[in-house]
């Protein structure tokens, strides 16, 4: 139901506006600019059009559309959305119309090719989120790597040539695993349609009798979306990519791309492995274990940290632990008899969804936050900074907003999806959730301490500024940041204050997810 | 069979043959420089011709010539792709050999009697023609490859793969002898049924795995196998980049189709020996290959070894044949859609490489710094290509790839599969340390001038990179020719 080819045009509107701009000569910067800008918008409002006329009567899949890809395959463009993936496209293209805002005033280098390759990178993740068959799923998951590379290693830092080509073999190297998993799926179930693979696979290899056969294949998807979630111990590739990565990249980076790897594991994992997946929670703990050592560890690493986008990039490890630990819980909720328990399992699933779109706003603004200080200072060292609180009170308040959000502080965004995480892990899995709650407090120390007072609080020494800047000038945030950095404190604090907004959506998915 | 049947069966042959001879012929003849220069494109209107010829015998299952020759779907599919091959490759040497030697004639004259080797070896149904035609594409190789006479790395590159290739094919030839000798017949279908129904002596039987080992030793010369592929590294250097990118395609494919066609034709009963030995080749091919390729500094030689490894990933699909499925995912079409998709894939990297080295001169990787900036469009192509090489998908190499892939997890060679995929990742490495160069590194100093690319090799890599962008995106009318095309050989 709904409008038809309403999820393609919203995917392919950025290759369209790739066909546009290379027509465009790469002299006219700014008009390559500001149509790139333009043109991200159509996705965004039809996006929004999708969110409001999601029938919330029926749920499930809607705005499907399916079409004849390649048969002798048996592949088929299916596509569709729920309560689970819309929030997801709505994050990409909101995300992705800021980054391009952003970077129409911070990118001065090879501009058309910055811009081409960010609606390609735009139109591959929201391929991703609509995807309803693997090899589309597969297909679309692969072309966003291309357009990062070539981000980080072109725009990026000093050190992009190592990141970008470490951020590319990393991420590949779990896609090919995927790959060869999805092939197994496939011949064991005779289509590519994600939604029947879900049905057919638990009867077609039963966990009990095929252990090793289907513990391999997920734990080739689980270590795939592991790389990009980032789980503990393969998030060795984040800190490298999200440091080197121009602003708006990180933005990107950040916000969309590690989202993905957690809408894996709800969307193929959990419907199609649920035996495994709940004995790899409970019966051997691995994953919630990988997920509190993420939280905690991301967590103390961020203390350690001494450039500021690293430290944010950490802290992306740390917070995407909680949406792991948020699914272990619950899926190891669904296995227990105990109805309470199956509530707990869908708080502690809502929990981590909520957290995934949270955590796309809220580390997206921190890391536009830091391209704010970066554009001016040259330097994210953070014993450059300190004192600038009387300096620049604009993006201090900013700053308070986004990095209390990021904590968890009532009121705003963050809060609820820490909450929610932890309330249902606790009835399901109290010890790992006690361990997991010292990252909390952790986050509170590396985003109070070391962000905050680093950077704000203190006296102002002009001139160790001038000296670690070469007397850069320190002005406060400029209109086009304060343009782009609204939005998001918009969602944090409507977020913070009625999640409803975005919870009933997600708990319809979820819902369905548990059975219930 | 009459004359005038027999005629239009062998007639792309027969164009291929005037042709060529008459290029060389009318090189010697015409004396006026000018006019010579107009050689070149009468060659690519008879391979024109010739390429008319082999579509209008599609479709047909007919075995002629005493059954030396056979036109079937699956010959006119290699025909089609040695013919396309040597058209692109004489398309983008006109320029190139120009200044750099007097023969230009018998360049291309070789080039397309080559191809008529080819087209002949597709066809092939009797070891004596699998022989003559392998011979006939080895020499004329040989001398394409050492044709810069006043170069010492063309030279030893011709020496080395002259030498090299002799023994191979005495071993090969070695190898049919003693099928011949078991079976009393060269014909690859009255070999089948001879093992099949007629052993006189069971006692021969043991005679039948060394035939086919050295067979082997013969057919992975041909597609550099390891260890068969000593040679490739040194010749794909040393020889003119045009012959470098000819090899790379043309002879590889035929390669496979011979190996393809004997094994699957004339010795179906030792199906498990030669799968299982070839999935060891394979996995060896294209481990040895990437890592070795990870070291490399000229392209020409990081792409022999690219070359080499792929041949392993090809191989895979014809281990995990998969004959049994009625779907199309099977292996063998994963083989013709992967080198369909390898041909033009691999002759952009080279037309890149080749447009560069006559800007240039220089063959080195680290060369290509900048090229982002110097050559937009080259970079593009090239970028577009290595993805389709390393195997990332909306390309026609990842189409490859995953036929393969998936007829590897159907017949359950799950190791070799997993030797794949992670060859697939170090291969990206090196795939990649060329686009490194061109986009992210900035051009050396003082090596910052725009490149010119003239127009003809425009048009080639166009046309190599839109190819293997729709047969990454819209695949299926390639899987069903190539459907088409195995199914008769899988049927006999």
């Amino acid at each position: 139901m709904g409008f038809s080819y309403l999820l393609t045009i919203i995917t392919f509107l950025p290759l369209l506006g790739v066909l546009v701009l290379l027509f465009i000569p790469s002299e006219k910067e700014k008009e390559i600019k500001w149509t790139a800008v333009l043109i991200s918008l159509l996705p965004l409002i039809l996006s929004i059009i999708l969110w409001l006329s999601y029938d919330r009567s029926t749920g499930g899949i809607q705005f499907q559309d399916k079409a004849v890809w390649i048969p002798a395959l048996n592949v088929f463009y299916r596509v569709g959305v729920d309560g689970l993936s819309l929030p997801f496209v709505f994050l990409t293209a909101f995300l992705a119309t800021l980054s391009l805002f952003y970077s129409a005033y911070t990118i001065n280098t090879r501009v058309k090719e910055y811009f081409v390759m960010f609606l390609l990178l735009e139109m591959g993740m929201l391929g991703v989120f609509v995807s309803l068959d693997f090899v589309l799923f597969y297909v679309f998951w692969e072309i966003g790597l291309v357009p990062m590379y070539l981000l980080i290693g072109v725009w990026g830092g000093q050190n992009r040539l190592y990141a970008s080509i470490k951020f590319f073999l990393y991420t590949l190297a779990g896609s090919v695993g995927m790959l060869l998993a999805i092939l197994y799926l496939y011949f064991n179930t005779g289509t590519f349609d994600i939604l029947d693979v879900a049905a057919k696979f638990a009867v077609a290899r039963p966990f009990v009798e095929n252990f090793g056969a289907v513990s391999l294949a997920f734990w080739a998807f689980f270590i795939a979306f592991a790389i990009k979630l980032p789980s503990f111990p393969f998030h060795t590739w984040l800190p490298d990519a999200h440091t080197e990565a121009p602003t708006a990249g990180s933005v990107i980076l950040a916000g969309v791309l590690l989202k993905l790897g957690a809408y894996g594991l709800l969307r193929i994992v959990f419907p199609i492995f649920p035996d495994a997946f709940s004995y790899y929670c409970s019966n051997l703990p691995i994953i919630p274990i990988l997920a509190v050592i993420s939280i905690v560890y991301g967590a103390f690493v961020c203390m350690a940290q001494t450039d500021l986008k690293r430290l944010i990039a950490y802290s992306s490890v740390s917070h995407m632990g909680y949406v792991l630990l948020g699914i272990s819980a619950a899926v190891v909720g669904l296995g227990m008899s105990d109805p309470t328990l199956r509530d707990s399992a869908t708080m502690a699933l809502n929990g981590a969804v909520l957290q995934m779109f949270n955590h796309g706003i809220i580390t997206g603004g921190l890391f536009f936050l830091v391209g704010v200080i970066y554009e001016r200072a040259h330097t994210r060292d953070l014993d450059a900074f300190g004192g600038l609180g009387n300096k620049v009170p604009y993006y201090y308040g900013m700053m308070l907003i986004t990095g209390f959000a990021s904590l968890g502080l009532p009121g705003l965004a963050g809060f609820w999806a820490e909450f929610f995480v932890f309330r249902g892990a606790f009835a399901i899995m109290p010890i790992f959730a006690v361990i997991g709650a010292v990252g909390i407090v952790v986050t509170a120390a590396y985003i109070l301490w070391k962000i905050i007072q680093a950077v704000f609080l203190g006296s102002f020494d002009q001139q160790k500024w001038d000296d670690r800047t070469h007397h850069a000038a320190l002005s406060d945030m400029f209109t086009f940041e304060k343009v782009t950095m609204w939005p998001l404190v918009f969602f944090m604090i409507a977020i913070g204050v009625y999640p409803p907004l975005i919870l009933n959506m997600i708990n319809m998915a979820t819902s369905a997810m548990l059975g219930l | 069979m009459d004359l005038a049947t027999t005629l239009k069966l062998i007639l792309p042959e027969l164009v291929l043959c005037i042709v060529g001879l008459l290029v060389l012929v009318l090189d010697l003849i015409i004396p006026d420089e000018n006019k010579k220069a107009w050689l070149p494109y009468a060659g690519l209107l008879g391979l024109g011709l010739a390429l008319i010829a082999v579509v209008s015998l599609a479709g047909q299952n007919v075995s002629f010539l005493s059954g030396m020759l056979a036109v079937d779907s699956f010959a006119v599919f290699f025909k089609f792709l040695a013919i396309l091959a040597v058209g692109l490759v004489l398309l983008v040497s006109i320029d190139y050999m120009k200044d750099r030697t007097p023969y230009r004639g018998e360049f291309f004259g070789l080039l397309i009697l080559a191809g008529l080797a080819m087209s002949l070896a597709a066809g092939a149904t009797d070891l004596i023609m699998v022989y003559l035609a392998m011979e006939f594409l080895s020499f004329s190789s040989y001398i394409l490859v050492g044709f810069l006479r006043d170069n010492e790395r063309s030279n030893e590159a011709a020496l080395k793969y002259f030498l090299y290739g002799a023994t191979a094919s005495a071993v090969m030839l070695y190898g049919m002898s003693l099928l011949y000798g078991i079976t009393g017949t060269t014909h690859l279908a009255g070999i089948a049924n001879y093992l099949a129904n007629g052993l006189a002596a069971p006692t021969q039987l043991w005679l039948v795995i060394p035939a086919l080992l050295m067979l082997l030793v013969g057919f992975g010369f041909k597609i550099a196998l390891v260890p068969f592929h000593q040679w490739s590294p040194d010749a794909y250097e040393g020889a003119p980049t045009p012959v470098t990118a000819f090899l790379s395609v043309g002879p590889k494919a035929i390669g496979f189709a011979l190996l393809i066609r004997v094994f699957m034709t004339a010795l179906p009963e030792f199906t498990t020996t030669w799968t299982a030995v070839l999935a060891a080749i394979s996995m060896v091919t294209m481990t040895l290959a990437n890592l070795v390729a990870l070291k490399q500094t000229n392209i020409k030689r990081m792409l022999a070894y690219s070359s080499i490894a792929q041949a392993g990933y090809i191989l895979i699909g014809f281990v995990s044949l998969g004959l049994n499925s009625e779907s199309s995912f099977n292996g063998i079409n994963g083989v013709l859609l992967y080198l369909f998709a390898y041909l033009f894939t691999n002759l952009g990297v080279f037309v890149v490489a080749i447009a560069f080295e006559q800007a240039t001169g220089s063959n080195n990787i680290s060369d290509y710094a900048g090229l982002a900036k110097r050559a937009p469009g080259l970079a593009a192509v090239m970028l577009i290509c290595l993805l389709s090489l390393a195997g990332i998908p909306a390309t026609g190499g990842f189409m490859g790839k995953f036929f393969v892939f998936g007829a590897a997890i159907q017949t359950q060679f799950y190791v070799l599969a997993v030797v794949a995929i992670i060859n697939s990742v170090i291969a990206v490495f090196y795939y990649l340390n060329v686009v490194r160069y061109m986009y992210f590194t900035p051009p050396a100093g003082g090596a910052d001038q725009p490149i010119p690319v003239p127009g003809l090799f425009q048009f080639v890599l166009a046309l190599t990179a839109a190819v293997t962008l729709v047969i990454g995106l819209f695949p299926q009318p390639f899987i069903e020719i190539a459907t088409q095309s195995v199914r008769l050989l899988a049927a006999s």
